[in-house]
């Protein structure tokens, strides 16, 4: 029978900080300011200097707004389904791609709420009702929806490897949807207007036209931002799961150390930190057979 | 893999025969989904007559809801899901046979219905060809995404709840557009029903072939 080993010799492998920084770091805090700046211009250019519109008087601030956010919420689910796409490459295969899709995922959520709000805000005072059945309006909720679902299955599936492989498959379906979406108002008569601003003539000039544009740069660098941050916490939660998995094997260890002088005691020398509480399980996971065998 | 499916299909139909969980649980289920609907409509008789293909296509999707969660409960008791993974059939055979299954029973199903909304919501049928290939292709796109669906939420704990909210959204456009060709098979709108039967066709070829790619990783992953 080998000796039990210590606290010392099964410590982790360390993920380097730079990989995975704890905190923010020049960059991003850079990229949060200028996303605050942006957004602050956007309001005061939006709400002060942009003129009513000839048409939507007061109502074409939403411009400001909606288009933005709705864009965003593509540019998030298509960073998703690029994540998913990366994982499901058997050659590109890297927990980096899954922190990717479930970063993209969870902003586009957020951002597609936020489009059918605003959009809903704008429906009201233009066409006089908080929702129709307009084809993209109603593509976007279904959107919304299984974007839900995505998260709810990702929160449902203990195993790393399972959750990545299964939530992949499903964005791919979501990707279907906000192609769709985004051509709704190209395949079906709806309420929605075609494409203002990327074409060669805008529709529109001079304040609104400068607000629009800026409105994009600044709901660009929030989702940026956003983004970061949250795939470097899926990295940090992935990090959190492993070390509370293996500060978990030393401290089972370390209460079977002085097995030669009978009875189970402490180890000497500092205590093993408690174990974290793990999404998969505190004693799941790659070395749970060898915890179950001792 | 066609061999394979007629196993599976003629596997997954011997159960529901003996069980009898069909007839004596699903069927019902929908016909009383239908008189729900006759009350929220207030017994409103144009008003059903105008919205009887949207209750029909309601009353499938709740049912193949069921369907689908019996069909894979079926194979998570005693771990029978491992005998069919361990038994040398092909993944896609599998799929195919499953959905096979499902889809003789949701025909079955919609056969029933459609007497239902004729009793009861006085629906004059008409446009025979038409509504008859809208419910194959709808039946087809329900049982594809429902077993692919099925099969990807069998080991979690929470599948009970979490198929409804995964499938419903994904099925949503089939029940829109089963709906608007029914509607125009029994001229209750000027739209084009063929139209809306190609778009279906789409759908049904997306959610079969990707069933017939994926359930392979899907079975072993969950």
């Amino acid at each position: 029978m080998s000796p039990p080993r210590t606290p010392a010799e099964v410590s982790p492998p360390r993920i380097p900080a730079t990989v995975l920084p704890a905190r923010s770091t020049p960059l991003t805090r850079g990229l949060g300011l200028s996303a605050l700046v942006t957004l602050g211009l956007t309001t005061w250019w939006g709400l002060w200097v942009s003129p009513p519109d000839v048409t939507q008087g007061q109502f074409v601030r939403m411009l400001y707004v909606h288009p933005a956010v709705a864009t965003m919420c593509y540019a998030a689910f298509a960073l998703c389904a690029l994540g998913s796409l990366g994982w499901l490459w058997p050659r590109l295969r890297s927990p980096r791609w899954d922190r990717l899709a479930v970063a993209g995922a969870e902003v586009g959520a957020v951002f597609c709420l936020a489009t059918l709000v605003t959009g809903s805000i704008w429906g009201r005072a233009t066409w006089g009702v908080w929702w129709t059945w307009d084809a993209r309006l109603t593509l976007t909720a279904i959107l919304f929806a299984l974007s839900l679902g995505y998260l709810a299955l990702r929160r449902a599936i203990d195993n790393p490897h399972s959750r990545s492989m299964v939530s992949s498959m499903v964005a791919m379906l979501m990707v279907l949807t906000v192609v769709v979406d985004h051509y709704a108002t190209q395949w079906w008569v709806t309420l929605h207007q075609n494409t203002t601003l990327f074409k060669p003539s805008p529709t529109i000039h001079g304040w609104q036209l400068v607000t629009m544009g800026m409105s994009f740069v600044a709901f660009g660098l929030l989702t940026a931002w956003l983004m970061v941050h949250r795939y470097r916490l899926e990295g940090l939660e992935e990090r959190y799961d492993n070390e509370g998995l293996n500060a978990a094997l030393a401290a089972r260890r370390s209460e079977v150390a002085p097995a030669g002088s009978g009875g189970l005691r402490p180890a000497p020398g500092p205590q093993p930190v408690a174990p974290a509480p793990s999404r998969q399980g505190a004693l799941s996971g790659p070395g749970a057979r060898e915890v179950a065998t001792r | 893999m066609w061999r394979d499916a007629v196993l599976v299909a003629a596997k997954d139909l011997r159960i529901e025969v003996r069980a009898k969980v069909a007839l004596n649980q699903v069927v019902p289920y929908a016909l009383v989904v239908l008189l729900l609907f006759g009350f929220a409509f207030d017994q409103d008789r144009p008003l059903l007559e105008q919205a009887a293909p949207g209750l029909f296509w309601m009353a499938v999707l709740f049912a193949g809801l069921l369907s689908v969660q019996r069909s894979f409960s079926v194979e998570a008791s005693d771990g029978a899901i491992d005998g069919l993974r361990m038994s040398g059939l092909e993944p896609a055979g599998i799929f195919l046979g499953k959905a096979a299954a499902v889809a003789v029973q949701l025909v079955g199903l919609e056969v029933l219905l459609t007497l239902g909304i004729v009793v009861l919501f006085h629906t004059r049928l008409a446009g025979a060809g038409l509504m008859l290939a809208t419910a194959l292709i709808s039946t087809a796109c329900v049982a594809a995404a429902g077993v692919a669906y099925g099969a990807l939420s069998m080991g979690l704990r929470v599948r009970e709840t979490l198929l409804p909210m995964l499938l419903a959204p994904v099925l949503a456009p089939v029940v829109l557009a089963a709906t608007q060709a029914w509607r125009a098979a029994l001229g209750l709108s000027g739209g084009d029903g063929w139209r809306w039967l190609g778009l279906l066709g789409c759908f049904a070829a997306i959610y079969l072939a990707g069933g017939t790619i994926g359930f392979g990783a899907l079975i072993e992953e969950t």
